[in-house]
Protein backbone atom coordinates (compact mmCIF):
# COMPACT_ATOMS: atom_id res chain seq x y z
CA UNK A 1 0.00 0.00 0.00
CA UNK A 2 1.25 3.41 -1.00
CA UNK A 3 0.58 6.27 1.40
CA UNK A 4 0.62 9.86 0.23
CA UNK A 5 -0.15 13.06 2.13
CA UNK A 6 -0.21 15.82 -0.48
CA UNK A 7 -0.24 19.52 0.40
CA UNK A 8 -2.82 20.61 -2.18
CA UNK A 9 -6.18 19.42 -3.47
CA UNK A 10 -4.74 19.44 -7.00
CA UNK A 11 -2.06 16.94 -6.04
CA UNK A 12 -4.61 14.76 -4.26
CA UNK A 13 -6.83 14.72 -7.34
CA UNK A 14 -3.87 13.89 -9.62
CA UNK A 15 -2.83 10.99 -7.38
CA UNK A 16 -6.36 9.56 -7.28
CA UNK A 17 -6.98 10.06 -10.99
CA UNK A 18 -3.96 8.08 -12.12
CA UNK A 19 -4.16 5.41 -9.42
CA UNK A 20 -4.31 1.80 -10.50
CA UNK A 21 -6.36 -0.47 -8.29
CA UNK A 22 -8.30 0.60 -5.23
CA UNK A 23 -7.53 4.19 -4.21
CA UNK A 24 -9.02 5.65 -1.05
CA UNK A 25 -9.13 9.10 0.51
CA UNK A 26 -8.12 9.12 4.17
CA UNK A 27 -9.66 11.87 6.28
CA UNK A 28 -10.47 10.79 9.84
CA UNK A 29 -10.01 7.11 9.03
CA UNK A 30 -12.77 6.05 11.41
CA UNK A 31 -14.50 4.11 8.61
CA UNK A 32 -11.57 3.37 6.26
CA UNK A 33 -9.24 1.86 8.87
CA UNK A 34 -12.02 -0.38 10.17
CA UNK A 35 -12.74 -1.50 6.60
CA UNK A 36 -9.05 -2.24 6.09
CA UNK A 37 -8.79 -4.16 9.34
CA UNK A 38 -11.85 -6.28 8.58
CA UNK A 39 -10.72 -6.96 5.01
CA UNK A 40 -13.55 -5.04 3.32
CA UNK A 41 -11.02 -2.69 1.79
CA UNK A 42 -7.46 -3.35 0.60
CA UNK A 43 -6.35 -0.14 -1.09
CA UNK A 44 -3.27 0.10 -3.30
CA UNK A 45 -3.17 3.83 -2.59
CA UNK A 46 -4.29 5.90 0.39
CA UNK A 47 -4.33 9.68 0.00
CA UNK A 48 -4.32 11.42 3.38
CA UNK A 49 -5.97 14.85 2.98
CA UNK A 50 -5.22 16.17 6.47
CA UNK A 51 -2.12 18.09 5.37
CA UNK A 52 -4.08 20.12 2.83
CA UNK A 53 -4.69 23.50 4.48
CA UNK A 54 -7.99 24.34 2.74
CA UNK A 55 -9.36 20.94 3.71
CA UNK A 56 -8.37 21.30 7.36
CA UNK A 57 -10.09 24.51 8.39
CA UNK A 58 -13.48 26.09 8.91
CA UNK A 59 -13.73 29.40 7.08
CA UNK A 60 -16.36 32.04 7.67
CA UNK A 61 -17.16 33.58 4.29
CA UNK A 62 -19.51 36.33 3.13
CA UNK A 63 -21.94 33.60 2.07
CA UNK A 64 -21.70 31.47 5.20
CA UNK A 65 -19.28 28.73 6.18
CA UNK A 66 -16.83 26.54 4.34
CA UNK A 67 -15.94 23.41 6.28
CA UNK A 68 -12.93 21.52 4.91
CA UNK A 69 -13.29 17.81 4.20
CA UNK A 70 -10.72 16.91 6.87
CA UNK A 71 -12.32 19.01 9.64
CA UNK A 72 -13.18 16.80 12.63
CA UNK A 73 -16.35 16.80 14.68
CA UNK A 74 -14.32 18.16 17.60
CA UNK A 75 -13.17 21.11 15.48
CA UNK A 76 -16.78 21.85 14.54
CA UNK A 77 -18.07 21.80 18.12
CA UNK A 78 -15.25 24.18 19.13
CA UNK A 79 -16.27 26.72 16.45
CA UNK A 80 -18.62 29.12 18.22
CA UNK A 81 -19.99 30.94 15.16
CA UNK A 82 -20.79 27.67 13.40
CA UNK A 83 -22.50 26.27 16.51
CA UNK A 84 -24.60 29.42 16.74
CA UNK A 85 -25.56 29.49 13.06
CA UNK A 86 -26.22 25.78 12.45
CA UNK A 87 -26.55 23.99 15.82
CA UNK A 88 -28.42 21.08 14.21
CA UNK A 89 -25.58 20.36 11.80
CA UNK A 90 -23.02 20.42 14.61
CA UNK A 91 -25.20 18.24 16.85
CA UNK A 92 -25.76 15.73 14.05
CA UNK A 93 -22.01 15.47 13.46
CA UNK A 94 -21.29 15.25 17.19
CA UNK A 95 -23.53 12.19 17.45
CA UNK A 96 -21.00 10.16 15.44
CA UNK A 97 -19.25 7.88 17.93
CA UNK A 98 -17.35 8.69 21.10
CA UNK A 99 -15.10 11.64 21.97
CA UNK A 100 -12.22 9.57 20.55
CA UNK A 101 -14.08 9.25 17.23
CA UNK A 102 -15.05 12.94 17.31
CA UNK A 103 -11.34 13.78 17.38
CA UNK A 104 -11.03 12.32 13.87
CA UNK A 105 -14.38 11.80 12.14
CA UNK A 106 -15.49 14.23 9.44
CA UNK A 107 -18.79 15.24 7.85
CA UNK A 108 -17.47 14.51 4.39
CA UNK A 109 -16.29 11.07 5.45
CA UNK A 110 -19.70 10.43 6.99
CA UNK A 111 -21.27 11.52 3.68
CA UNK A 112 -18.98 9.54 1.38
CA UNK A 113 -19.19 6.38 3.51
CA UNK A 114 -22.77 6.56 2.25
CA UNK A 115 -24.50 4.77 5.10
CA UNK A 116 -28.26 5.40 5.06
CA UNK A 117 -27.98 6.05 8.82
CA UNK A 118 -25.21 8.68 8.69
CA UNK A 119 -26.07 11.23 11.40
CA UNK A 120 -24.55 14.35 9.86
CA UNK A 121 -26.23 13.92 6.48
CA UNK A 122 -29.93 14.72 7.16
CA UNK A 123 -28.84 17.77 9.16
CA UNK A 124 -26.61 18.98 6.30
CA UNK A 125 -29.34 18.45 3.71
CA UNK A 126 -31.93 20.24 5.87
CA UNK A 127 -29.53 23.18 6.21
CA UNK A 128 -29.06 23.40 2.44
CA UNK A 129 -25.41 22.34 2.52
CA UNK A 130 -23.46 21.93 -0.69
CA UNK A 131 -20.40 19.84 -1.50
CA UNK A 132 -17.44 21.37 -3.33
CA UNK A 133 -16.38 18.53 -5.66
CA UNK A 134 -12.96 18.82 -7.27
CA UNK A 135 -11.86 16.67 -10.19
CA UNK A 136 -9.01 16.95 -12.65
CA UNK A 137 -9.16 20.47 -14.04
CA UNK A 138 -12.67 21.21 -12.84
CA UNK A 139 -14.66 21.89 -9.77
CA UNK A 140 -18.41 21.79 -9.20
CA UNK A 141 -20.72 22.61 -6.35
CA UNK A 142 -23.35 19.95 -5.72
CA UNK A 143 -26.24 19.90 -3.24
CA UNK A 144 -25.38 17.32 -0.55
CA UNK A 145 -28.55 15.32 -1.35
CA UNK A 146 -27.10 14.57 -4.82
CA UNK A 147 -23.94 12.88 -3.49
CA UNK A 148 -25.17 9.57 -2.07
CA UNK A 149 -26.85 7.30 -4.63
CA UNK A 150 -27.43 4.22 -2.45
CA UNK A 151 -25.94 2.30 0.49
CA UNK A 152 -22.16 2.57 0.05
CA UNK A 153 -22.31 4.35 -3.32
CA UNK A 154 -21.88 7.99 -4.36
CA UNK A 155 -22.10 10.08 -7.52
CA UNK A 156 -18.39 10.99 -7.30
CA UNK A 157 -16.35 9.92 -10.32
CA UNK A 158 -12.86 8.41 -10.26
CA UNK A 159 -10.38 11.10 -9.32
CA UNK A 160 -13.00 13.34 -7.75
CA UNK A 161 -12.82 14.42 -4.13
CA UNK A 162 -15.00 16.59 -1.96
CA UNK A 163 -12.83 19.48 -0.81
CA UNK A 164 -15.33 21.10 1.52
CA UNK A 165 -18.94 21.48 2.57
CA UNK A 166 -20.49 24.92 2.36
CA UNK A 167 -23.31 26.05 4.57
CA UNK A 168 -25.23 29.22 3.73
CA UNK A 169 -25.35 32.15 6.08
CA UNK A 170 -28.67 31.51 7.82
CA UNK A 171 -31.41 34.03 7.03
CA UNK A 172 -32.71 36.00 10.01
CA UNK A 173 -34.92 33.96 12.34
CA UNK A 174 -33.68 30.63 11.03
CA UNK A 175 -33.27 27.58 13.22
CA UNK A 176 -32.26 23.97 12.63
CA UNK A 177 -32.28 20.75 14.59
CA UNK A 178 -31.31 17.12 14.18
CA UNK A 179 -32.67 14.31 16.30
CA UNK A 180 -32.04 10.64 16.01
CA UNK A 181 -33.53 7.71 17.78
CA UNK A 182 -31.31 4.96 19.15
CA UNK A 183 -32.13 2.37 21.81
CA UNK A 184 -29.07 3.54 23.80
CA UNK A 185 -28.11 7.10 24.70
CA UNK A 186 -24.60 6.96 23.20
CA UNK A 187 -22.44 4.94 20.82
CA UNK A 188 -25.22 3.62 18.62
CA UNK A 189 -26.46 3.85 15.05
CA UNK A 190 -29.63 5.72 14.13
CA UNK A 191 -32.88 3.79 13.81
CA UNK A 192 -34.37 7.02 12.47
CA UNK A 193 -32.82 10.48 12.05
CA UNK A 194 -34.62 13.73 11.26
CA UNK A 195 -33.06 17.05 10.27
CA UNK A 196 -35.23 20.15 9.96
CA UNK A 197 -34.42 23.77 9.26
CA UNK A 198 -36.90 26.61 9.04
CA UNK A 199 -37.13 30.37 8.71
CA UNK A 200 -40.00 32.17 10.41
CA UNK A 201 -41.54 35.63 10.32
CA UNK A 202 -43.84 36.86 13.10
CA UNK A 203 -44.17 33.29 14.26
CA UNK A 204 -45.22 31.98 10.84
CA UNK A 205 -43.02 29.44 9.05
CA UNK A 206 -41.88 30.96 5.75
CA UNK A 207 -39.41 28.34 4.56
CA UNK A 208 -38.58 24.84 5.71
CA UNK A 209 -36.52 21.83 4.75
CA UNK A 210 -37.12 18.38 6.20
CA UNK A 211 -34.76 15.44 5.70
CA UNK A 212 -35.05 11.88 7.01
CA UNK A 213 -32.23 9.42 7.63
CA UNK A 214 -32.10 5.63 8.16
CA UNK A 215 -35.57 5.08 6.65
CA UNK A 216 -34.59 4.61 2.98
CA UNK A 217 -31.48 3.60 0.96
CA UNK A 218 -30.27 7.22 1.23
CA UNK A 219 -31.18 10.21 3.36
CA UNK A 220 -34.31 11.68 1.81
CA UNK A 221 -35.43 15.27 1.46
CA UNK A 222 -39.21 15.41 1.97
CA UNK A 223 -40.60 18.52 0.26
CA UNK A 224 -44.15 17.45 1.13
CA UNK A 225 -43.30 17.55 4.83
CA UNK A 226 -41.76 21.01 4.47
CA UNK A 227 -44.83 22.29 2.57
CA UNK A 228 -47.25 21.48 5.40
CA UNK A 229 -45.14 23.58 7.77
CA UNK A 230 -45.01 26.68 5.58
CA UNK A 231 -47.72 29.18 6.50
CA UNK A 232 -48.31 27.57 9.90
CA UNK A 233 -47.39 28.72 13.37
CA UNK A 234 -46.34 25.14 14.08
CA UNK A 235 -49.67 24.37 15.74
CA UNK A 236 -50.82 20.83 16.45
CA UNK A 237 -52.56 20.53 13.08
CA UNK A 238 -49.32 21.40 11.24
CA UNK A 239 -47.33 19.02 13.43
CA UNK A 240 -49.80 16.19 12.77
CA UNK A 241 -49.52 16.80 9.03
CA UNK A 242 -45.72 16.92 9.30
CA UNK A 243 -45.65 13.60 11.14
CA UNK A 244 -47.96 12.00 8.58
CA UNK A 245 -45.93 13.32 5.63
CA UNK A 246 -42.68 12.05 7.16
CA UNK A 247 -44.10 8.62 7.94
CA UNK A 248 -45.49 8.38 4.41
CA UNK A 249 -42.09 9.20 2.86
CA UNK A 250 -40.31 6.33 4.64
CA UNK A 251 -39.20 3.27 2.72
CA UNK A 252 -37.36 1.48 5.49
CA UNK A 253 -36.06 -2.02 5.99
CA UNK A 254 -36.45 -4.36 8.96
CA UNK A 255 -33.19 -4.96 10.76
CA UNK A 256 -31.89 -5.76 14.23
CA UNK A 257 -32.30 -2.12 15.30
CA UNK A 258 -35.95 -1.80 14.38
CA UNK A 259 -38.74 -3.02 12.13
CA UNK A 260 -39.92 -1.07 9.11
CA UNK A 261 -43.27 -0.31 10.82
CA UNK A 262 -41.49 0.95 13.89
CA UNK A 263 -39.23 3.23 11.85
CA UNK A 264 -42.23 4.66 9.97
CA UNK A 265 -43.93 5.53 13.23
CA UNK A 266 -40.83 6.92 14.94
CA UNK A 267 -40.05 9.14 11.91
CA UNK A 268 -43.26 11.06 12.56
CA UNK A 269 -42.66 11.35 16.29
CA UNK A 270 -39.08 12.58 15.87
CA UNK A 271 -40.06 15.03 13.12
CA UNK A 272 -42.55 16.72 15.48
CA UNK A 273 -39.86 17.06 18.17
CA UNK A 274 -37.18 18.30 15.77
CA UNK A 275 -39.59 20.83 14.25
CA UNK A 276 -40.35 22.26 17.69
CA UNK A 277 -36.65 22.68 18.46
CA UNK A 278 -35.92 24.29 15.08
CA UNK A 279 -38.89 26.63 15.54
CA UNK A 280 -37.70 27.70 19.00
CA UNK A 281 -34.19 28.25 17.69
CA UNK A 282 -35.64 30.43 14.93
CA UNK A 283 -37.11 32.58 17.69
CA UNK A 284 -40.65 31.20 17.67
CA UNK A 285 -42.56 30.87 20.95
CA UNK A 286 -42.71 27.25 22.02
CA UNK B 1 4.43 -6.70 2.09
CA UNK B 2 3.72 -3.02 2.36
CA UNK B 3 6.40 -0.44 1.78
CA UNK B 4 7.88 1.22 4.88
CA UNK B 5 8.33 4.91 5.56
CA UNK B 6 10.55 6.59 8.16
CA UNK B 7 8.39 8.35 10.70
CA UNK B 8 9.71 10.97 13.09
CA UNK B 9 7.37 11.94 15.87
CA UNK B 10 7.20 12.89 19.54
CA UNK B 11 5.90 10.50 22.15
CA UNK B 12 5.36 11.97 25.62
CA UNK B 13 7.81 14.74 24.75
CA UNK B 14 10.58 12.47 23.46
CA UNK B 15 11.57 12.45 19.79
CA UNK B 16 11.29 8.95 18.33
CA UNK B 17 11.97 7.61 14.86
CA UNK B 18 10.90 4.34 13.39
CA UNK B 19 10.45 2.61 10.03
CA UNK B 20 6.75 2.05 9.63
CA UNK B 21 4.92 -0.13 7.11
CA UNK B 22 2.35 2.15 5.45
CA UNK B 23 -0.62 -0.01 6.43
CA UNK B 24 0.37 -0.38 10.10
CA UNK B 25 -1.85 1.31 12.67
CA UNK B 26 -0.29 3.66 15.21
CA UNK B 27 -1.37 1.33 18.02
CA UNK B 28 1.01 -1.35 16.69
CA UNK B 29 3.79 1.16 15.95
CA UNK B 30 3.65 2.49 19.51
CA UNK B 31 3.63 -0.95 21.10
CA UNK B 32 6.02 -2.83 18.81
CA UNK B 33 8.38 -0.16 17.51
CA UNK B 34 8.44 2.52 20.20
CA UNK B 35 7.90 0.16 23.13
CA UNK B 36 5.07 2.16 24.66
CA UNK B 37 2.93 -0.73 25.84
CA UNK B 38 0.54 1.27 28.01
CA UNK B 39 -1.47 1.62 24.81
CA UNK B 40 -3.67 -1.48 24.80
CA UNK B 41 -5.48 -3.25 22.01
CA UNK B 42 -9.07 -4.15 22.77
CA UNK B 43 -11.31 -4.23 19.73
CA UNK B 44 -9.03 -2.67 17.13
CA UNK B 45 -12.03 -0.94 15.53
CA UNK B 46 -12.48 2.22 17.60
CA UNK B 47 -15.25 0.94 19.83
CA UNK B 48 -13.56 0.19 23.15
CA UNK B 49 -11.10 3.04 23.78
CA UNK B 50 -8.36 0.83 25.28
CA UNK B 51 -5.87 2.43 22.87
CA UNK B 52 -6.87 6.03 23.69
CA UNK B 53 -4.01 8.49 23.16
CA UNK B 54 -3.74 12.16 22.39
CA UNK B 55 -2.57 13.24 18.94
CA UNK B 56 -1.60 16.92 18.93
CA UNK B 57 -3.65 17.21 22.11
CA UNK B 58 -6.75 15.60 20.63
CA UNK B 59 -8.13 12.39 22.14
CA UNK B 60 -8.19 9.62 19.52
CA UNK B 61 -8.05 5.83 19.24
CA UNK B 62 -4.56 4.73 18.17
CA UNK B 63 -6.12 1.78 16.31
CA UNK B 64 -7.82 4.23 13.92
CA UNK B 65 -4.67 6.16 13.04
CA UNK B 66 -1.99 4.95 10.63
CA UNK B 67 1.53 5.00 12.05
CA UNK B 68 2.69 7.04 9.04
CA UNK B 69 0.15 9.75 9.89
CA UNK B 70 2.01 10.48 13.12
CA UNK B 71 4.97 12.15 11.38
CA UNK B 72 5.64 15.55 12.95
CA UNK B 73 2.78 15.19 15.43
CA UNK B 74 2.86 14.98 19.22
CA UNK B 75 1.56 11.86 20.89
CA UNK B 76 0.55 11.51 24.53
CA UNK B 77 0.02 8.14 26.22
CA UNK B 78 -0.62 6.94 29.75
CA UNK B 79 3.15 6.77 30.29
CA UNK B 80 3.20 10.57 30.02
CA UNK B 81 0.85 11.02 32.96
CA UNK B 82 3.59 10.43 35.52
CA UNK B 83 5.56 13.55 36.34
CA UNK B 84 8.87 13.37 38.25
CA UNK B 85 8.00 9.87 39.35
CA UNK B 86 4.71 11.09 40.82
CA UNK B 87 1.52 9.38 39.75
CA UNK B 88 -1.12 11.69 38.26
CA UNK B 89 -4.06 12.42 40.64
CA UNK B 90 -6.28 10.35 38.32
CA UNK B 91 -3.95 7.37 38.76
CA UNK B 92 -3.92 7.85 42.54
CA UNK B 93 -7.70 7.99 42.68
CA UNK B 94 -8.15 4.98 40.40
CA UNK B 95 -6.07 2.99 42.90
CA UNK B 96 -7.82 4.46 45.93
CA UNK B 97 -11.31 3.80 44.56
CA UNK B 98 -10.38 0.38 43.14
CA UNK B 99 -11.50 1.63 39.76
CA UNK B 100 -9.83 -1.24 37.97
CA UNK B 101 -9.76 -4.97 38.06
CA UNK B 102 -8.04 -6.61 35.09
CA UNK B 103 -6.48 -3.31 34.03
CA UNK B 104 -6.67 -3.60 30.25
CA UNK B 105 -9.05 -0.66 29.90
CA UNK B 106 -7.35 1.47 32.56
CA UNK B 107 -4.73 3.33 30.46
CA UNK B 108 -7.43 4.32 27.98
CA UNK B 109 -9.74 5.49 30.74
CA UNK B 110 -6.93 7.53 32.31
CA UNK B 111 -5.98 9.23 29.03
CA UNK B 112 -9.64 9.95 28.19
CA UNK B 113 -10.38 11.21 31.71
CA UNK B 114 -7.35 13.49 31.60
CA UNK B 115 -8.51 14.89 28.24
CA UNK B 116 -11.89 15.58 29.84
CA UNK B 117 -10.45 17.30 32.93
CA UNK B 118 -8.05 19.39 30.83
CA UNK B 119 -11.08 20.92 29.08
CA UNK B 120 -13.57 20.77 31.91
CA UNK B 121 -12.11 20.83 35.45
CA UNK B 122 -15.54 20.45 37.06
CA UNK B 123 -17.57 17.94 35.05
CA UNK B 124 -20.94 16.69 36.26
CA UNK B 125 -21.48 12.95 36.63
CA UNK B 126 -23.44 12.97 33.37
CA UNK B 127 -20.63 14.79 31.57
CA UNK B 128 -18.12 12.25 32.88
CA UNK B 129 -20.28 9.35 31.72
CA UNK B 130 -20.70 10.86 28.25
CA UNK B 131 -17.00 11.73 27.97
CA UNK B 132 -16.05 8.15 28.86
CA UNK B 133 -18.71 6.51 26.70
CA UNK B 134 -16.00 5.57 24.22
CA UNK B 135 -14.16 3.53 26.85
CA UNK B 136 -15.45 0.08 27.69
CA UNK B 137 -14.73 -1.77 30.92
CA UNK B 138 -16.04 -5.28 31.35
CA UNK B 139 -15.05 -5.61 35.04
CA UNK B 140 -15.99 -2.70 37.26
CA UNK B 141 -19.42 -1.63 36.10
CA UNK B 142 -18.12 1.94 35.65
CA UNK B 143 -19.35 3.36 38.95
CA UNK B 144 -15.96 3.22 40.65
CA UNK B 145 -14.35 4.78 37.58
CA UNK B 146 -16.78 7.69 37.66
CA UNK B 147 -16.18 8.16 41.42
CA UNK B 148 -12.42 8.11 40.88
CA UNK B 149 -12.63 10.76 38.16
CA UNK B 150 -14.85 12.93 40.37
CA UNK B 151 -12.40 12.58 43.28
CA UNK B 152 -9.40 13.37 41.07
CA UNK B 153 -11.15 16.42 39.61
CA UNK B 154 -11.85 17.68 43.12
CA UNK B 155 -8.21 17.17 44.17
CA UNK B 156 -6.90 18.86 41.04
CA UNK B 157 -9.17 21.86 41.55
CA UNK B 158 -7.93 22.18 45.14
CA UNK B 159 -4.27 22.04 44.18
CA UNK B 160 -4.71 24.45 41.26
CA UNK B 161 -6.42 27.01 43.54
CA UNK B 162 -3.59 26.53 46.06
CA UNK B 163 -0.95 27.20 43.41
CA UNK B 164 -2.87 30.28 42.25
CA UNK B 165 -2.88 31.70 45.81
CA UNK B 166 0.85 31.20 46.10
Amino acid sequence: MRYESPATTKEAVALLAKAKGEAMVLAGGTDLLVRMKTGLSDPALVVDIKRIPEMSEIKTTANGFRIGAAVSGAQMSAHKALCKAWPGVVEGTNLIGSDQIQGRCTMVGNLCNASPAADSVPAMIAAGAKAVVVGKGKRRTVPVEKIVTGPGTTSLKKGEVIEAITLPKPAKRTGDAYLRFTPRTEMDIAVVGVGISMTIQRGVVKKARVCLGAVAPTAILVPGAARVLVGSKLDDVALDKLAAACSKACKPIDDKRGTADYRIRVAGVLARRAAKIAYQRAGGAA
Amino acid sequence: MSEAVMVSTKVNGDVVEFACPTDEVLLDSLRDRVGVTGVKEGCGTGDCGACSITLDGQLVCACLVLGVEAGGREIGTVEGLVEDGQLHPLQEKFIEHAALQCGICTPGFLVAAKALLDNNPKPSETEIRYALAGNLCRCTGYDKIVRAVQAAAKDMRKSSSRSKKR
